[in-house]
């Protein structure tokens, strides 16, 4: 009989969580601008690196974790995050503190996961997704808190619905989740606070 | 463990606060600055110094601090006081990172009631030590109710209490801590800043993290982000003027501390910002009572 083997989480777990933190808070603090994210992990496949790092920088026993089908459907995947993070991993999104997301085309509308109340709108999901590339001076302009007027930012691929997704979810401001981006290395953020618009 | 950027200290965590502790507050925080102005619940820890010394601030400069780091603390806007010279210490002690008392060589400012006279930069994050950190708390004691007026943006009491200045003083008499509102939503305190300071956090390049101990609550206000002074369009926001330049650098525009020289009523005015004042001295400007050059 072999043990499941789950592969190690970061190599020094103190500074690489500062590092990995401070990436997420400048994209999350900065709408639209890209932070490098190093996330040397070597995390079992669906679950990118960058998935993986900002998990293991995030979550642990206080807080819920949702899965898309993919990641949920991967034994391996479920182990190393329930191993090295120690979170409730829940099915229903509207449950979840955090939501990590592999398949951004199959990802569920933004309404379906944690909205926060009035009184505790910071008990909203963070959705952290995983896309194929960022680029700076993409087609998505963005305004609003943490943007001096305007920023651009490329996210591929963006699904179809989600800027009118994210108009909804700004609406009902201070309600709502957070979206974080990771593509290879790299991370961004859209906080609910930031109006999105193609171009 | 491996090697941890070798704090000066054996026996702690790099910044003092465990891995577990600085998730929860680095989670919090990060909600602080998706809801700018609103005040996310977080699990205060006992801290090494007791509550009313920054223990707020102190927490949020723990989970922020980096080895790479270069800190700088405040109180009252002077490097040298206790409080500062502390809190100082305990980071260089317990994370080995670089300190500094020039503002514009430091990354992370945790300040106590001021906000640096240097414009602050995209780099940088400043860190106030908060001590109430809700505006309604001396109008409605219960935090149901507070919690509900700010869930409803209900901020009618605040609007009320400034009125009421205006009735027995003639102007608004709130000085410092004075109620701002964040991103046309949320009422918050700046914490006792004097309101000299209030125009400086509107459009700030800077990340502005607030850290509240013992009332155990964090709130942030992102860079680039609206932060107006409430006030009447009959009685405008002003901030304090001051008649005289600084005793020793000749600055105006700055915010002044009044220091008593002896007991016949001898008193100078001088920077608030100790660091600001040594600069424009190092750059040779000269107070009344700063004698020649040295």
């Amino acid at each position: 009989m072999s043990a499941p083997v789950i592969t190690a989480g970061f190599a020094d777990p103190v500074i690489a969580a500062q590092a990995h933190f401070h990436a997420l808070m400048d994209a999350l603090a900065r709408p639209g601008s890209i932070h490098d994210f190093p996330a040397a992990l070597d995390a079992p496949a669906p679950l990118t690196p960058e998935l993986a790092a900002t998990a293991l920088t995030l979550v642990d026993h206080e807080v819920t974790l949702w899965l898309d089908a993919p990641l949920a459907a991967s034994k391996a995947v479920v182990d190393y995050l329930r191993f090295h993070t120690g979170a409730r991993i829940v099915a229903d999104p509207a449950e979840a503190a955090f939501a990590l997301v592999s398949d951004v085309a199959a990802m569920p509308a933004l309404a379906e996961f944690g909205q926060g109340s009035d009184e505790y709108p910071d008990r909203s999901t963070t959705i952290v997704v995983a896309v194929e590339a960022l680029a700076a001076d993409g087609s998505l302009q963005l305004a609003g808190p943490g943007i001096r007027d305007r920023a651009r930012i490329g996210i591929a691929s963006w699904p179809a619905g989600l800027t009118a997704e994210i108009a909804a979810n700004g609406a009902q401001f201070p309600r709502g989740v957070d979206l974080v981006f990771t593509a290879s290395g790299q991370v961004a953020a859209l906080p609910r606070t930031t109006r999105v618009s193609e171009v | 463990m491996s090697a941890v950027a070798a704090p000066q200290a054996s026996g702690y965590n790099f910044a003092y606060l465990d891995e577990q502790t600085k998730r929860m507050i680095r989670r919090a925080i990060l909600k602080g600055i998706a809801i700018p102005g609103y005040q996310v619940p977080f699990a205060s820890r006992e801290m090494p110094m007791p509550y009313g010394w920054g223990t707020g601030g102190v927490q949020v400069t723990a989970a922020i601090i980096g080895p790479d780091d270069v800190l700088k603390v405040i109180d009252q806007g002077s490097d040298d006081t206790t409080n500062a010279v502390s809190i100082r210490k305990f980071f260089a002690k317990t994370a080995g990172v670089a300190t500094t008392t020039e503002t514009k060589a430091a990354t992370i400012i945790q300040t106590r009631h001021r906000i640096p006279e240097r414009t602050l930069t995209e780099k940088q994050t400043i860190v106030y030590q908060v001590p109430i950190p809700e505006p309604l708390r001396f109008l409605e004691p219960r935090e149901t109710e507070t919690r509900k007026l700010h869930a409803l943006a209900d901020y009618g009491l605040m609007h009320v209490k400034l009125y009421e200045d205006i009735a027995r003083h003639g102007h608004i008499a709130t000085t410092y801590d004075y109620p701002v509102e964040v991103a046309d939503r949320y009422v918050m305190n700046p914490s006792p800043t004097p309101k000299f300071d209030n125009p400086k956090m509107h459009m700030s390049e800077a990340l502005q993290l607030f850290g509240a101990g013992r009332e155990k609550r964090i709130y942030a206000v992102p860079p680039f982000t609206k932060v107006r002074s409430l006030d009447f369009e009959d009685h405008p926001f002003e901030v304090q003027k001051f008649d005289k330049p600084c005793a020793l650098c000749a600055a105006t525009n700055v915010y002044l501390d009044e220091v008593v020289l002896d007991d016949r009523g001898g008193r100078m005015f001088v920077c608030s910002d100790s660091d600001h004042c040594e600069e424009r001295r190092a750059e040779g400007h000269r107070g009344e009572l700063s004698g020649e050059a040295a």
